[in-house]
């Protein structure tokens, strides 16, 4: 069974914790970098960006998490985890972890009176999903190995880039839990080429 | 394309959980706030502990110290509105403030009535000492609720009997049936559709944090371990000796607070916290949490 964890420093944990277990596959809240090592893939939540990553630096997360991306074991972030993953972030000299292709703006659709719920198509994933948009951020730019799999508005709110899954919106706020479905195909692809 | 929905509103509170919400009165404290790792920062134009000394009638605040908040931080910004006063409220939606807490540290402008909260699009925070205060605000539309603790003493003891009682009630509810639960309904003044909701999942359907009266890094985690889903302090910070260590230094101690060693070790050397007050020396009319019903 594929073992993935959640980044449990703040935000929406048990939330994917919930989906991780209904998708069939074992769930572990991660609170230190060496709870990293046992793990197939890693899902890091919505929560304030801001926040999560003071926390990432106090104790030391960041070589850990870039040596998890490095070993090809695939992250799915979801709104704030998207920031981290990101490359490059509008109006920051330095991305967080830095490891997915794409260019994301924070607060881009606003402040939380203008939050709100979607359906859209995402591609792969499902024809109708409904989207929960908190302060969510969008990728402005994504590189040409970046599989483009929702938009909302002309705006991409989900993306892939290789073993990197991100979405502006908050997957975990429904009972749908075919995004979360579709990061633990791409764990168990990665786990099974591994041991090839 | 939907504003202002229950999960919209609800899910802003929940990407808050494991984190603090401090009080701040200008820009200069909500960069202190955002650098030390707060999720939010809460704007007011005194800290209850302020309020308390000053007496009077406590208002919203003045809208420039939202505005100026606003534009120092990009992490959610809160603000409070007096029990029932619905322009205030409006004001605050108006100028795009992330959640309103409607706070019983303010002076009640309603005896009668709160807020009908569902009529707004932004979401509402609102303080409950046990499961039928709980169960009514959220019937009003409440998307987050915290203990109402006794703000402004720096004495932890209320936030600590609101959460264990608001919890213990709702595990009795878990175990009941329809016919009992109508009677326990009664009983506790909450509507009976809420306590259905609140048996099916085991827990309340919006997030609880602790707060009145958290003043130091141990405060903090005690509440996460009686079950708060995060933290919010008040004067406990700015009016400590060294605000900047002692932020930093309760947000650790909210994302460990079951790491013993840790909250020692940033507890030492902290310098003094906020002095705080015997609740027993309180006034029945200096009594915040009885404000509200």
């Amino acid at each position: 069974m594929a073992k993935i964890g959640v980044l449990g420093l703040q935000g929406a944990v048990r939330e994917h914790v919930c989906a991780i277990e209904a998708s069939g596959s074992e769930a572990v809240i991660v609170k230190h970098p060496e709870q990293l090592e046992a793990l197939d893939g890693l899902i890091i939540p919505g929560g304030e960006s801001t926040t999560m990553r003071k926390l990432i630096d106090k104790y030391q997360f960041m070589p850990a998490l870039k040596q998890f991306a490095d070993q090809g074991k695939p992250m799915f972030g979801t709104c704030a985890g998207l920031i981290l993953l990101a490359k490059r972030v509008e109006g920051y000299d330095e991305p967080h972890i830095g490891v997915m292709d794409v260019t994301v703006e924070r607060n881009s659709f606003g402040r939380q009176r203008e939050s709100f719920e979607a359906d859209l198509p995402i591609d792969g994933v499902a024809e109708e999903f409904t989207a929960v948009f908190i302060r969510a951020p969008h990728i402005v730019a994504a590189g040409e190995n970046v599989k483009v799999l929702a938009k909302h508005e002309g705006r991409i709110v989900a993306a892939r880039d290789g073993q990197f899954l991100g979405c502006s919106f908050h997957p975990e706020l429904t009972d749908d839990h075919r995004l979360t479905d579709y990061f633990i195909g791409m764990v168990k692809e990665a786990r099974e080429k591994n041991l090839v | 394309m939907k504003t202002g929905t229950d999960r919209v509103k609800r899910g802003m509170a929940e990407m808050q959980k494991g984190g603090v919400i401090m009080d701040v009165v200008n820009a200069e404290q909500a960069k202190i706030a955002e650098e030390a790792g707060a999720v939010a920062v809460m704007a007011l134009e005194r800290v209850p502990s302020d309020i308390r000394a000053a007496g009077g009638v406590a208002r919203m605040a003045d809208p420039r110290i939202m505005e100026e908040v606003m534009g120092a931080v990009t992490i959610p910004v809160m603000a409070k509105a007096r029990i029932g006063h619905i322009v205030e409220a409006r004001v605050l939606e108006a100028m795009g403030v992330d959640y309103i807490d409607e706070s019983e540290v303010l002076t009640p402008a309603d005896e009668e009535y709160h807020l009908n909260k569902r009529e707004f699009t932004v979401p509402f925070v609102c303080g409950c000492r046990d499961l039928g205060e709980a169960a009514r605000r959220i019937a009003e539309g409440a998307s987050m609720l915290r203990t109402k603790g006794e703000p402004g003493t720096g004495n932890i003891v209320e936030a600590v009997r609101h959460m264990r009682k608001v919890n213990a009630q709702v595990r009795k509810i878990v175990g009941m049936d329809e016919a009992e639960l109508m009677t326990e309904a009664k009983l506790l003044g909450a509507p009976f559709e809420v306590l259905l909701e609140i048996r099916k999942h085991g827990r309340l359907p919006v997030v609880n944090f602790a707060a009145g009266g958290v003043a130091t890094p141990a405060d903090a985690a005690l509440m996460m371990e009686l079950g708060a889903d995060g933290v919010f302090v008040g004067s406990g910070i700015f009016k400590s000796e060294n605000p900047a260590k002692f932020a930093k230094a309760i947000v650790e101690a909210t994302t460990h607070y079951q790491d013993y060693e840790l909250i020692a070790h940033l507890s030492k050397d902290l310098g003094a916290a906020m002095k705080g007050l015997e609740i027993s020396s309180l006034a029945p009319e200096e009594r915040m949490q009885d404000r509200g019903w």
